[in-house]
């Protein structure tokens, strides 16, 4: 039945050990010269994975000072250093590694039948700059001004040499410009890998959806992160060697560095979600034992989301009142249309299912539902009256952290997923649904009363607020939420030191998968495939051990198949 | 091949008109080039793949076609390398030179022309020969 596919890469030197998970020469020496995707991706996944507890401790700092309206835990400045670190630290050196430089990395050859990425040794140039980038934005703490104090957007003038002279924020600029170059790398790596070294019969419109929306954010990668780098420059240049390109009074404009800044920021927005979209599209569907409900409305949606993604920039700026507020708006509104197919397509992938609620499964739940509160204030906030009064208060806090939240949830439900894949073992599903409760309740009871405050009008970035009951109440709820996500953490730390050791049971299929990853062994031998089957669908591997099913394809959506299906696979 | 040449081509074409309303409407210089740099960068790179699409063919990877249809050698890959590290290590002393002072690019430059150097003689002979 299975046609061999050798692992038929021409090795250029003596590859005969392809039999592990580690090929070669164990210890520092072999990690450091490493090419494969897979211990690549692992390091990625784990080095993001320590950044987000780092980044999470700082959240911890700040809803402990925010209990009490003058909180003296931290000093007025290092409070300032923290929110801008944690939000930096979140968005920089967690999302969105974790996501195309972790898992992605990992997955993305094996989903399309692939022995590596295409520029190996580029891809171990990503993940050191990553590295070096992540070092030197921590690097700040220690400089003697104290680390970067901008916020995480470094507005225009507050990052220029006047506001903040320290080593810290030139760490901070350095430390983009580093991982700006991680990840242009691998959105190179992403987009030739995908073009070029499918499996045979993996035709663009046969992959797997996360492989769908790694592409596409490899696209956006390549479209926003080099404006992002150019502005840093800039404004390196503007603090060092005396340009005005952001100064006012120099005949520079402030106002440019939002542009370039969003100009990135809103893809980049897209380039974090999109990954974790790919992530519960591709478990809806393995836990409802069913296929994905609109295959091609959810490869459509997400070519839409990244060609709207570019033009809706500005609605961070709407207050700055120089901004063409219809155009923003409008795209804004547009932009949720694809999203809300989403919604529609995994709702539709779990109707009439026969639903197992595993963690992985309940993650992606959670998911779905802290999304579409962040989906939604979204695009109240896409309404320029209610953007003028709502901007820079905790209504905008809340709602953007109900999305990145979500992405939490997300990466979690893409862990406990893929986990028994990159190690042969499970995660334990007890902790794992512990942990899925303090998670999601923590996160939900951590952003409503957010948006309550913020009605009220709290402004962001505040270590300090007016003495006020009702907010002090609503912020000591937000902060019971946040203390809960950070137990859930824990819990999720001792959960993978403990099965860390636990006896390799998962074997190579132990969801019943639809994707190639689940027809190789677990952890995949180097590089990556003893056999591949025919990929005559979306769902070879389900083909393959359902021989009976009737086989799917695009061009026959008939739904009678859809039962079929499911009765194939409860015989 | 064609498809991956159209998805580029159509981002292009959608993001180029967007950028041409925009800069009409908004008379805002620094979004209209941006947008329409997009724009070219999506065609750009989208024309070239509709390029080679006409030159190659349909690939097996683009149609119904078996496993044994794709057999052979796919690519050479790499085997341990230790120069990404060293180039990586060498851009980490250049940014920090931007930080603490010039004497990091003494580290950082040699370091950068060594590693590019040594993975692209890397390169020429196929792969890292004295890897294990």
């Amino acid at each position: 039945m299975v046609d061999t596919l050798q692992p038929t890469t021409e090795h250029a030197h003596g590859d005969d050990h392809g039999h592990d998970e580690h090929h070669g020469a164990s210890g520092l020496l072999n990690w450091l010269t490493t090419t494969d995707h897979k211990i690549i991706g692992m390091n990625y996944t784990v080095t993001s994975v320590v950044m987000m507890l780092l980044g999470g401790a700082m959240a911890m700092l700040i809803r402990a000072q925010l209990t009490v309206p003058d909180g003296g835990l931290v000093s007025l400045a290092k409070y300032n250093e923290l929110f801008t670190m944690h939000g930096s630290i979140m968005i920089y050196l967690f999302a969105g590694p974790f996501a195309f430089g972790g898992l992605a990395n990992y997955m993305v050859p094996i989903q399309i039948g692939a022995p590596d990425m295409a520029f190996p040794r580029l891809n171990a140039l990503s993940y050191w700059l990553y590295l070096t980038g992540s070092v030197t934005m921590l690097l700040g703490f220690f400089t003697s001004g104290g680390a970067a104090n901008f916020g995480w957007v470094g507005y225009a003038p507050l990052s220029n040499a006047v506001n903040a002279p320290g080593a810290g924020a030139d760490l901070w600029i350095g430390a983009l410009i580093l991982t700006g170059f991680s990840a242009i790398f691998t959105g190179v790596n992403l987009v030739a890998t995908i073009f070029y070294l499918r499996a045979p019969g993996m035709t663009m419109f046969r992959m797997p959806i996360f492989t769908w929306n790694m592409l596409v954010t490899g696209i956006l990668i390549l479209l926003a992160f080099p404006v992002l780098t150019a502005g840093l420059v800039m404004l390196y240049c503007d603090r060092h060697f005396g340009t005005h390109i952001y100064d006012a009074n120099g005949g520079g404009s402030p106002v440019l560095w939002q542009h370039i800044f969003w100009f990135w920021g809103h893809p980049e927005v897209y380039i974090l979600a999109l990954p974790f979209f790919g992530m519960v599209t591709e478990i809806i569907p393995v836990f409802s034992k069913k296929p994905l409900f609109g295959y091609k409305g959810m490869v459509f949606a997400t070519i839409t989301i990244a060609a709207l993604s570019t033009g809706v920039w500005a609605h961070h700026m709407f207050t700055t009142g120089v901004v063409l507020l219809p155009f923003f708006s409008f795209m804004t509104y547009l932009i949720s249309i694809p999203t809300g197919m989403k919604f529609f397509n995994w709702i539709g992938s779990m109707w009439g299912g026969q639903v197992q609620y595993t963690s992985a499964m309940l993650f992606a739940i959670g998911f779905l539902l802290t999304f579409l509160i962040g989906g939604i204030t979204g695009i109240l906030l896409a309404s320029p009256p209610l953007d003028f009064f709502t901007h820079d208060t905790y209504f905008v806090v809340a709602h953007f952290h109900s999305v990145v939240i979500a992405l939490v949830i997300g990466a979690m439900a893409g862990i406990f997923y893929w986990y028994p894949k990159m190690t042969g073992r499970f995660l334990n599903e007890r902790l794992g649904k512990l942990q899925f409760w303090l998670l999601t309740l923590g996160g939900l009871l951590f952003v409503m009363p957010g948006y309550l405050v913020g009605l009220r009008g709290m402004p962001r970035r505040m270590a300090v607020y007016i003495i006020d009951p009702t907010w002090q109440n609503l912020n000591i709820w937000s902060s019971i939420g946040g203390f809960l996500m950070g137990i859930s953490m824990l819990v999720f730390a001792a959960n993978a030191l403990k099965t860390l050791k636990a006896p390799k049971t998962a074997g190579p299929n132990p969801w019943d998968g639809h994707t190639l990853e689940w027809f190789t062994t677990s952890p995949p031998p180097h590089h990556n495939f003893y056999s591949l089957p025919n990929i005559k669908s979306e769902r070879p591997t389900w083909d393959y051990f359902h021989p009976d099913a009737p086989a799917l394809t695009h061009d026959d959506h008939d739904p009678s198949h859809v039962p079929g299906a499911v009765k194939a696979d409860a015989q | 091949m064609k498809f991956e040449a159209r998805l580029l081509i159509w981002l292009g074409v959608f993001i180029g008109i967007m950028g041409i309303v925009y800069g009409v409407w908004s008379k805002e210089w620094g979004g209209t080039a941006m947008l329409i740099g997009t724009g070219i960068l999506g065609i750009f790179p989208g024309l070239y793949y509709r390029w080679w699409s006409k030159r190659i063919g349909e690939r097996p990877e683009d149609r119904d076609a078996t496993m044994a249809e794709g057999a052979g050698r796919i690519d050479t890959f790499p085997g341990s390398s230790i120069w990404p590290f060293a180039l990586g290590m060498g851009c980490w002393a250049l940014v920090l030179a931007l930080v603490f002072g010039t004497w990091f690019a003494v580290i950082g430059l040699p370091l950068v022309i060594f590693a590019v150097s040594g993975a692209t003689a890397e390169s020429r002979r196929g792969g890292d020969a004295s890897g294990h």
